[in-house]
């Protein structure tokens, strides 16, 4: 076979080939990508919240793209704690300036970055959350200390629109 | 196989069967040489049929009443429980049903262990049942999702993280799972659709189970090769299709006690209420058929490896007749490996008790330690024994101890005590 020359016919087996692939990859393709978010789901892209009636030391609960959003308004020493913390302690170091822009509201996403469930208020080792799936502890910045998570909760985007209003998305 | 030679008395059933030989076929499952020693752990693999058959007519006839969307699914069930006639009946059985399916093939499973199914030359058999098992727990996890409980949603949640380890392109695939940025309505209904599927692939790949056991034929206690067919054998039927309809009446007996007496005992009392995506239940707990390998996924520190420890539990069973480097099948000629089998089921057992504990202190060192040895089973103690172990001899057929002249006789007299 191998001193055979390559013929007329072997081109066109190759590209019988070539073009099938193409075409069942072609035709593949939408039966995968149907079950990506759909237009309805990626319109409910933002919420805005009205956050006047939080006290200092309290958390509210949003939803946002089903979701739940935590909105903690935090106490001076809250800060103070939050701030002091070295970055050699932290697993996923990240500073509480850049997790919150205003340090005293924490603007996170309520789901632990281990496996998804939504992490108990002011629970755990270091006074943050703690989530009872499977034992993170977190820190009143929302960053990982303690357990199976990898990451620090995650910061969603978001801006203030007046004083008392958050616009999340 | 004698079925080759099989000719239809009639001259119909012949006509019928020169075009289409199902005859032949009728023929060959009923006269099926088997061997005459099988014990009551071989009555399993006719159960674990009839849970199939069950779960597809229950599944069905529910899903003439159940509705697939996230702000009514919830509701249909209590429907289903209320209003439609027989629908408690219908579910609990479907409920349970996944149970008893799942006590059926850990019993199938562990006796394929002791008695050494799983070698040569059974060892696609032995696959395609693990592929099986695979798409058991994918069908219950899925179906667990559809009543849309607080249990459904946060198993569901928990389940799907499990692909956000997968470094680079996990958050995408959990984001292309979900149909969405969580588990939503998009969700519920395409696990809805395959939960509808999966059945039919387990059927599929029953028959190819099935098919590829009746190539060389059922292992048997001893684990020898036996004559097909011989004094060491009889029929399928009469002999085995009564045995096995006498274990199954057995099995429906425990079946219906849970779905008569105790129907809500080993569901979660949390899936009673309404899925909310903004509170975790205290506790998540996956159903009890899974709490191994969730104590093993709980037991790694790190996610990645975490994820990476539970599939290999599982995966590691394919590798088995691999694994276990003995010629000899059966646990009864093997005096040590029979003691490494029972610290494996005490080690899942365990595993399955902490898996439903929480995942701190005491429990989670027990954890550790279970399932460290779970994998040096597999990997170290398997390889290792098969080459070092001193079997004991093995008879030449299932009747020559018992018809005398053997030099085994004490082996096998000694089987029959455990």
């Amino acid at each position: 076979m191998s001193e055979k020359k390559t013929n007329r016919r072997d081109f066109l087996f190759t590209a019988t080939y070539a073009v099938g692939a193409v075409g069942v990859g072609a035709t593949i393709w939408p039966m995968i990508d149907q079950m990506n978010p759909d237009a309805s789901v990626k319109a409910l892209a933002s919420t805005e919240v009205d956050v006047s009636a939080v006290d200092p030391g309290k958390t509210i609960t949003v939803l946002w793209r089903g979701k739940p959003v935590f909105i903690r308004r935090r106490t001076n020493d809250e800060i103070a704690e939050a701030k002091s913390v070295k970055m050699e302690e932290l697993k996923h170091p990240e500073k509480d300036e850049d997790r919150a822009k205003n340090p005293e509201w924490l603007v996170m996403l309520g789901v632990c970055t281990h496996l998804g469930c939504v992490p108990l208020d002011q629970k755990g080792d270091y006074n943050g959350w703690f989530c009872p799936c499977h034992g993170s502890h977190y820190d009143i910045s929302g960053r990982i200390r303690k357990g199976p998570a990898p990451t620090n909760m995650e910061i969603p985007k978001y801006e203030f629109v007046d004083n008392n209003t958050i616009k999340i998305g | 196989m004698s079925d080759h030679n099989y000719t239809p008395q009639s001259k119909f059933g012949k006509w019928f069967n020169d075009r289409l030989p199902l005859l032949t076929l009728a023929n060959h499952l009923t006269d099926y040489p088997t061997p005459k020693n099988l014990n009551y752990w071989w009555t399993f693999g006719g159960i674990l049929t009839f849970c199939l058959i069950t779960q597809i007519v229950t599944g069905l006839v529910l899903a003439m009443h159940y509705i697939a969307h996230a702000d009514m699914a919830f509701e249909s069930v209590e429907h289903i429980m209320r209003d439609v006639n027989y629908g408690w009946l219908i579910r609990y059985i479907h409920a349970n049903g996944a149970s008893m399916f799942f006590l059926a093939v850990y019993i199938h499973i562990f006796r394929s262990l002791f008695y050494g199914s799983y070698k040569s030359p059974r060892e696609i058999i032995w696959i395609i049942g693990i592929i099986i098992y695979l798409l058991m727990m994918a069908a219950a996890f899925l179906g667990y999702v559809l009543p849309w409980g607080q249990m459904s949603f946060w198993g569901a949640t928990v389940i799907t993280n499990l692909f956000s380890a997968i470094p680079l392109v996990g958050e995408g695939i959990v984001t292309w799972l979900w149909g969405g940025y969580s588990v939503d309505n998009p969700t519920l209904t395409r696990f809805f659709t395959l939960h509808y599927l999966i059945p039919f692939l387990i059927l599929g790949l029953v028959v190819l189970h099935i098919w590829a056991l009746h190539v060389p034929g059922n292992n048997n206690p001893i684990g020898i090769d036996i004559k097909k067919p011989s004094k060491d054998t009889v029929p399928f039927h009469p002999y085995i299709v009564i045995k096995d309809g006498f274990a199954l009446l057995m099995f429906m007996i425990v079946f219906a006690f849970f779905v008569f007496y105790t129907p809500n005992i080993l569901g979660h009392a949390d899936n009673y209420i309404e899925a909310n995506p903004l509170v975790t239940p205290a506790h998540i707990v996956p159903e009890w058929y899974l709490l191994p390998f969730y104590a093993i996924l709980r037991s790694v520190p790190d996610k990645l490896l975490g994820v990476i420890a539970m599939l290999s539990a599982i995966l590691i069973l394919a590798a088995l007749p691999w694994l276990d480097t003995s010629k000899i099948r059966s646990a009864v000629f093997r005096p040590l490996y029979k003691q490494f089998y029972w610290i494996l089921v005490a080690d899942v057992l365990i595993l399955g008790y902490v898996g439903a504990m929480p995942a701190e202190g005491l429990y989670l060192l027990i954890a550790r330690v279970a399932t460290a040895y779970y994998f040096l089973h597999f990997l170290v103690v398997l390889p290792i024994l098969g080459l070092k172990e001193r079997t004991i001899p093995v008879p030449l057929s299932i009747t020559e101890p018992i018809l005398g002249g053997s030099p085994n006789l004490a082996a096998v007299k000694k089987k029959d005590s455990l």
